[in-house]
């Protein structure tokens, strides 16, 4: 396991009664959210469900008008994306902000070249990145010295995430990584999504995908309208109850429902 | 993070068991390595791997060299005179302005950007120059071209400054100095006492070899600067790819690079036997190297090192590829942008400088067709208009590729009419050779422009 990671199902980040208002709208409304070490908690919810903003917020695009983020179980402020990133939070955007005409390499090493002598030292780079891409068992390239230009949807997004790992991120935030993909590459990255996880790294899924929820995460967590209507294990879902929570954020049926409904609540 | 996976590091059942091998064992780490660029080992394999880059937008210089080739046979066989030795050198000199104003353009046009000032700023510095080896201030001539050089780039980072700081389009900026520096210039000359009617002559020697037929390496110190310079190049190439390959990282082919060093030697031997061949006309005697190759040589050197090799020159090509993700990375966008229009300034003071040397004056008669000659050499060379793409060796070769044009066409008695027409159709031949070849390839690429 990388060093410094915490264990398996220890609070990573959390959040507190976070509140965002834009104007007279209220964003986020008192969310409560736990994210883990070693495990994939999957956030949830219809368009407009307040999911972006959520990331936004832990990412530091936009400062919490109210409440607490807590990292490692300490109080922390995240205010701009420097804050977020010296944490060891990643943010993987849907863009992925690769540079087609840079090699995997390049990429991966994008703003923290390592030099010699003021000249680029490809040397440990290469390694470095090998190393990091052999360590996510991302195989299928065949160079890490081809342009990302020639890299199938699944690869770029590995290499997005592979370069979130190289720079020491502790949690990884996958926003809707496989909207984009087709049923190949989809599997491709939901399987490199299984294995950060079981290294030791927190992530959270972004996603309205519930196909690919129920296939890879180990939390679940449902926004609606702002509200965090329900988190807990994917063992106390299914895709049924998922369904109705995002829409209505109730269950009509409480025994096919083992978590409470209520907003806030945590099963642990 | 450690070498050997953790127990919690759960290997998919069913996947190339590549990992195992990645760790230590280079030479068997073939699932992340194999390319055909990396593994080919006959010409057969480089060829192939070449075309799959063709297909993807990345030609590199050989369809360049191979243009220069059918022009070359083109006029040899129109006119013998073309390939007599003192053509050849002559095409060289008249090669190098193009040469050192496209390699400037090289580094704006990779952020996507374009420098249409370049000419007049190249006047101001040659004028600074001329001014300054002449009386009353008489300065030495490497301090001369220094202050010129540093005008001009400092015009540069005006410009630079203008466009990333206010965010003004390059086009627009740079026309407006197109027009602006001439007025400049003429403003100058007005003033300059040197100036004899809009014209400074330079009387200096060392001045005027500079990018000179006539200002050249003794044949014995043409042999000497060959040797070294093929022996440094060589010996750069092997060393990087013994120590790559001798720590398991990505190293091309033997075969390619000892190709690479047989070209690059073969071209020595030949330029420095052309031009040690008596090129004097009325039995006059002039032999050697033009001082005008190794400078060239050395700005090649330079600007490669820098784009190639250094974190500045990394960024640049990041900016042209997506800016956002630059952004994102932390890279200081303006500092970038603003230091590449600064070393576009640097380089049109640098082609200033070869210009005077040329013609042993400079005056505000100085054509202004040459900026756009920079930036038709750099494409034809293959760089990209759109950013991203690009070296500096491509300027050198289609600067090459525009002398040799307008250079035949002269031999064969044409005039400057068929010259343009020519130029054109070669420019537009060339854009479009890149452009389908990457329509071929990617339709993301395609989408993006």
């Amino acid at each position: 396991m990388p060093e410094g990671l915490l264990e398996r199902g220890q609070p990573l980040l959390e959040l507190r009664g976070v509140e965002k208002h834009f104007g007279p709208v209220r964003a986020l409304s008192g969310i409560d959210l736990t994210i883990t070490a070693g495990e994939v908690t999957a956030l949830a919810g219809d368009n407009g469900a307040g999911k972006s903003v959520t990331i936004k917020t832990i990412s530091g695009i936009h400062g919490p008008d109210a409440g607490q983020i807590y990292w490692r179980g300490k109080p922390v402020q995240i205010n701009s994306p420097k804050d977020s990133a010296a944490l060891g939070i990643a943010t993987v955007y849907q863009d992925l902000a690769l540079c087609d005409n840079l090699d995997i390499v390049q990429n991966m090493f994008l703003g923290r070249e390592k030099t010699r002598l003021r000249t680029l030292d490809e040397g440990p780079m290469e390694t470095a990145a090998r190393r990091t891409l052999a360590d996510l068992q991302v195989t299928t390239v065949r160079s890490i010295r081809q342009p990302v230009s020639s890299l199938s949807g699944g690869q770029r997004q590995s290499v997005a995430v592979a370069r979130a790992v190289l720079w020491n991120s502790q949690l990884m935030i996958l926003d809707e990584p496989t909207a984009a993909l087709g049923v190949a590459q989809t599997t491709m990255v939901l399987r490199l999504v299984r294995r950060l996880a079981e290294q030791g790294y927190g992530v959270m899924l972004v996603s309205h995908n519930l196909n690919d929820v129920f296939e890879v995460a180990d939390r679940i967590a449902v926004l609606r309208l702002g509200h965090m209507v329900s988190q807990g294990p994917v063992s106390n879902y299914d895709r049924q109850s998922v369904v109705e929570l995002m829409t209505t954020g109730t269950v009509s049926d409480p025994s096919r429902f083992k978590a409470p409904a209520q907003p806030g609540s945590q099963e642990n | 993070m450690p070498q050997e996976p953790s127990p919690g590091h759960v290997r998919a059942a069913g996947e190339v068991g590549a990992v195992a091998a990645m760790d230590a064992d280079a030479a068997s780490d073939l699932a992340l390595t194999t390319t055909p660029e990396v593994v080919a080992a006959t010409l057969g394999d480089v060829l192939k791997a070449w075309w799959s880059r063709v297909r993807s937008g990345e030609s590199g210089i050989l369809p360049v060299l191979g243009g220069l080739i059918i022009i070359i046979v083109i006029f040899q066989v129109s006119n013998s005179l073309f390939l007599s030795a003192g053509n050849i050198v002559n095409l060289l000199i008249q090669a190098v302005v193009y040469a050192m104003f496209a390699m400037g353009e090289v580094f704006v046009l990779l952020l996507g950007e374009i420098d249409l000032s370049v000419v007049y700023v190249a006047g101001i510095g040659a004028g600074l120059t001329a001014a300054l080896v002449a009386p009353p201030f008489n300065l030495t001539w490497w301090l001369a071209i220094l202050a010129g050089i540093a005008g001009t780039t400092a015009i540069g980072v005006i410009q630079g400054t203008l466009i990333t700081r206010l965010g003004l389009p390059s086009f627009i900026v740079t026309l407006g100095g197109f027009i602006g520096w001439e007025g400049v210039m003429l403003w100058m000359f007005d003033h300059l006492q040197v100036a004899t009617g809009g014209v400074i002559e330079i009387s200096n020697n060392i001045l005027t070899d500079l990018a000179n037929v006539n200002g050249t390496l003794t044949p014995t110190a043409s042999w000497v600067a060959m040797v070294v310079v093929v022996l440094l190049y060589g010996g750069l190439n092997v060393w990087r790819d013994r120590s790559h390959k001798s720590r398991g990282l990505v190293a091309p082919p033997a075969g390619l690079t000892a190709l690479k060093i047989g070209a690059v030697a073969v071209a020595g031997v030949v330029l420095v036997l052309i031009c040690n061949v008596n090129r004097g006309s009325h039995g006059g005697h002039v032999v050697g190297v033009p001082w005008a190759v190794p400078i060239v040589l050395v700005v090649l050197a330079g600007s490669t090192f820098v784009l190639g090799r250094t974190r500045f020159g990394r960024y640049i090509y990041a900016i042209g590829g997506n800016a956002e993700a630059a952004r994102r990375a932390g890279i200081n966008l303006t500092l970038m942008r603003t230091a590449a229009f600064g070393i576009t300034g640097l380089m049109a003071g640098v082609g200033g400088i070869m210009y005077l040397s040329q013609l042993g004056s400079i005056s505000t008669n100085i054509d202004p067709t040459y900026v756009l000659y920079a930036v038709a050499a750099a494409v034809i060379g293959g760089t990209s208009l759109f950013g991203g793409r690009g070296k500096p060796i491509h300027a050198v070769l289609g600067a090459l590729v525009i002398a040799a044009i307008a250079n035949g066409l002269g031999l064969l008695g044409m005039n400057a009419a068929a010259t343009y027409m020519v130029t054109a159709l070669v420019l537009v031949a060339a854009i479009t050779v890149d452009s389908v070849a990457r329509r071929g390839s990617s339709t993301k690429g395609a989408a993006r422009r």
